[in-house]
């Protein structure tokens, strides 16, 4: 589609720029400068126009660069080529910077949460309208009753994208039909697992498409107001999703009377100080509240009584993002993909030891091998799959046996691992099973609220024996005890961080115990990653 | 309106309780006892011991006794070898968190962890211990906080909270790292919000908090005062 230039006239070309967090830490910023410098200086701004675009997905080759309507993509742009870039335009691509747009990164991809992404301007509103942005809250408020929408979202089988996995249709039904005057709805944006970017990059790539999918919520529970609880440390998406905000009060698409309705809701955000319990539901009602961000025990869940004692309906970004495609194209389009118990698309953060890092949407029940070997291109360096976690530090690590496996809650599940909120992260000969285990315990004794007792000390106390099996200073009763803690900490902890922490290290016993077992009896890293003492010391220290 | 009489079984035995009862209370008034020590009657419970965790027909999960309410129908197992052995390894938590040593403690004799530690059978350890090295402070005039006894309970941020209305307790900082203070972190004789009324010393299950110049045998917590001023507080009979 030509775009339209700040002087009104119709460009012929558009450069498309990624201007998300990731292209941006690669001087995206720069190269879109000097693009429009080049553009300027030769006269070209009434024919060719320069975008910010969200992310275009194949992250590791930012900044990237498309060119419309030719469909050239360029990749790892320095802001020297702009000169060459501009210059190559309708004539013969700039070979040297070109990026295959034909490979199964691409091709391989079906988009429904990413839709826009790449294709709009999170910063413009007119951008998202012009590709049917809106149209489904229109459609929701305009033509159709609350308790249809709900119908529509439990058609659909979209379950919680944050990693829960809960039928998100059964949770609305449940908020709707909870008795308050008041209820809320609160868009998870406290994205905090290690490896992980998908909400983030939703969330500076399609803004509108997420403040859509929390007013039809608003809508169909019953609430006139929402939040979107997002960690400080996105300020690229906290901005775009401000800008988003103000400019959809404006034109009528949050606010007081919604397209023309009599449905008022208002977005709010709130900012997470970089807790990663404020994820958990319970945590993050705490938080915005303005108390110390602890879970609480559950039931009442939130459904019934959350946000200040009121039926509070939360659902994550990617949940949010898919409201509007289901409601514009119907539940039954989307139950038709995936698989029968885990419908829709999934966001994945491919990241590690694979060739294409970056985010990737695929249908469920999408085979791992194709995820990790096709659209991820392998492993570098000729080297070999060793495991890949999923579900970050609530997880597992899912090792070469189940690459066949097609991606579902279930198989997951059933493979000792969760989907969790969509962290992929591949791992290769190189990694050690047991250090990647005291890297995730790390992260659950830091980040644990310190509220209940297992969480707080069994997760340390853990840790701590981890570490002792990566110095090679532990004994098979460490390793017992490690175990043991891990069924007391699983069954005995408040909130979920607690209960799934052992995740990483239950699943890695599983599959890799053997390492475990090399660490401790023969003092020996395998993968040569951790550093030991060598036994004789040991020997001398006990002595 | 009266709230409804439901039964369920704890134990194994038939029970019958108010639907507006916590297991908790329910196996209270059948005299079936269930280990807390986050839990103080007139505070609201906030579940962070685990050491009521139940078992219930059909839940796969454990639950808190101390919050969870009761149904019709409902099967409570509330000691179990497994629960037993959760229990024995919280309390064992506890202890290699900080430096818990009763022969040096005020409340040796009147504390509640050791108490719990002895009900159980906890008579080794088996995690090892952290040792950290924890403040005193001895800053107030009349009383004294000591983070090495420190369960994190916070019966006292709860008792100066709810009962006393001060909020001059609170916690701060993350996981193992957690610890009461008194108003933003000031020295609790500095705190200006602090009533000096004691309350949060004597609801203090451990020699965490304690009153100066008084000797192992005089420092007995008296907490049983916590119902009365909440029942007179709310008008409750």
């Amino acid at each position: 589609m030509p775009e339209e230039t700040t002087n009104g006239t119709q460009a012929q070309t558009t450069l498309d720029i990624c201007v998300a967090a990731g292209c941006l830490s690669c001087q995206g910023d720069l190269v879109k400068e000097a693009l429009e410098k080049e553009i300027d200086a030769r006269g070209l701004a009434e024919r060719v126009a320069v975008r910010g675009v969200g992310c275009l997905g194949l992250c590791m080759a930012g900044p990237l660069l498309r060119v419309s309507p030719d469909g050239i993509l360029y990749q790892a742009m320095v802001p020297e080529d702009a000169g060459e870039i501009v210059e190559s335009i309708g004539k013969k691509p700039v070979k040297r910077l070109e990026c295959d747009a034909e490979q199964s990164f691409f091709t391989r991809q079906v988009k429904i949460v990413l839709e826009n992404s790449g294709e709009v301007d999170p910063d413009k509103l007119d951008d998202y309208t012009a590709v049917g942005g809106y149209d489904a809250l229109a459609k929701a408020v305009g033509e159709m009753e609350p308790s249809e929408v709900i119908s529509e979202m439990v058609t659909s089988g979209l379950r919680g994208r944050g990693g829960g996995g809960y039928p998100s249709g059964l949770k609305w039904g449940t908020v709707a039909k909870a008795d308050g005057a008041r209820k809320y709805v609160i868009c998870n944006a406290d994205e905090g697992d290690p490896g992980a970017f998908m909400d983030r990059s939703v969330l500076e790539s399609d803004p509108f498409r997420v403040l859509e999918g929390m007013a039809i919520a608003g809508y169909a529970v019953g609430a006139d107001s929402g939040y979107v609880y997002c960690r400080a440390e996105y300020p690229l998406a906290v901005k775009r999703l401000k800008n988003a905000i103000r400019q959809a009060e404006r034109a009528g698409f949050l606010g007081s009377n919604i397209c023309g309705s009599s449905f008022r809701f208002t977005v709010d955000i709130r900012l997470g100080a970089g807790a990663f319990v404020c994820g958990e539901e319970t945590a993050l009602i705490s938080s915005i509240e303005g108390n110390r961000g602890s879970p609480r025990p559950r039931p009442p869940f939130p459904a019934a009584s959350g946000l200040w004692d009121c039926p509070t309906l939360i659902n994550n970004v990617e949940t949010f993002a898919n409201v509007a495609p289901i409601i514009r194209n119907g539940g039954e389009w989307f139950s038709g993909i995936g698989t029968e118990k885990s419908k829709g698309t999934k966001v994945f953060a491919l990241a590690g030891r694979v060739q294409n890092t970056g985010l990737i949407e695929v249908p469920m029940g999408t085979v791992l091998r194709d995820i990790i070997f096709d659209i991820g291109g392998g492993i570098p360096d000729g080297r070999k799959f060793k495991a890949v976690q999923t579900g970050g530090p609530s997880g597992g690590c899912i090792p070469e046996q189940f690459l066949d496996m097609a991606v579902t809650y279930e198989s997951l599940a059933q493979a000792g691992s969760i989907m969790g909120s969509g962290g992929m992260i591949v791992m290769d000969e190189t990694s050690c099973m047991v250090d990647v285990a005291r890297y995730f315990m790390e992260f659950c004794m830091t980040e644990s609220c310190g509220k209940c007792v297992p969480c707080r000390v069994g997760t340390m106390q853990m840790h701590e024996l981890l570490e002792k099996i990566t110095q090679g200073r532990a004994s098979m009763k460490d390793l017992d005890l490690l175990e043991e803690l891990c069924e007391v900490v699983r069954f005995s902890s408040l909130c979920g961080l607690g209960q799934t922490s052992p995740n990483p290290v239950l699943s890695t016993l599983r599959y890799f115990r053997d390492e475990y077992l090399a660490h401790i009896r023969d003092h020996v890293c395998p993968a040569g990653v951790c550093k030991m003492k060598s036994p004789s010391k040991i020997h001398a220290e006990v002595a | 309106m009266p709230a409804k009489v439901i039964t369920l079984t704890i134990d194994g035995r038939d029970v019958s309780a108010r639907e507006d009862y916590t297991i908790l209370d329910a196996a209270k008034e059948a005299n079936v006892k269930i280990p807390t020590l986050c839990h103080l009657e007139g505070l609201c419970d906030v579940g962070a011991c685990r050491l009521c965790m139940v078992e219930v027909k059909g839940i796969p999960k454990l639950l808190p006794a101390c919050v969870t309410k009761v149904s019709e129908g409902m099967s409570v197992t509330t000691d179990s070898e497994r629960l037993l052995h959760y229990r024995m390894t919280i309390v064992e938590l506890m202890f290699s968190e900080r430096n818990h040593i009763c022969s040096v403690c005020v409340s040796n004799g009147h504390c509640e962890l050791q108490a719990m530690a002895m009900r159980l059978g906890v008579d080794h350890m088996r995690v090892p211990y952290r040792y950290p090295t924890l403040p005193v402070d001895a800053s107030h005039e009349r009383f004294v906080l000591d983070h090495n006894r420190c369960i994190l309970c916070t019966r006292c941020v709860r008792a100066c909270d709810e009962i006393e209305g001060a909020h001059t307790w609170d916690v701060m900082g993350r996981g193992i790292d957690a610890k009461v203070i008194t108003d933003m972190n000031e020295p609790w004789g500095k705190s200006e919000s602090c009533t000096s009324c004691g309350k949060c010393v004597n609801v203090c299950p451990t020699g965490a908090l304690f009153e100066k110049g008084r000797s192992v045998g005089e420092m007995v917590k008296r907490k049983a005062f916590l119902p009365y001023l909440t029942q007179m507080r709310e008008g409750k009979k």
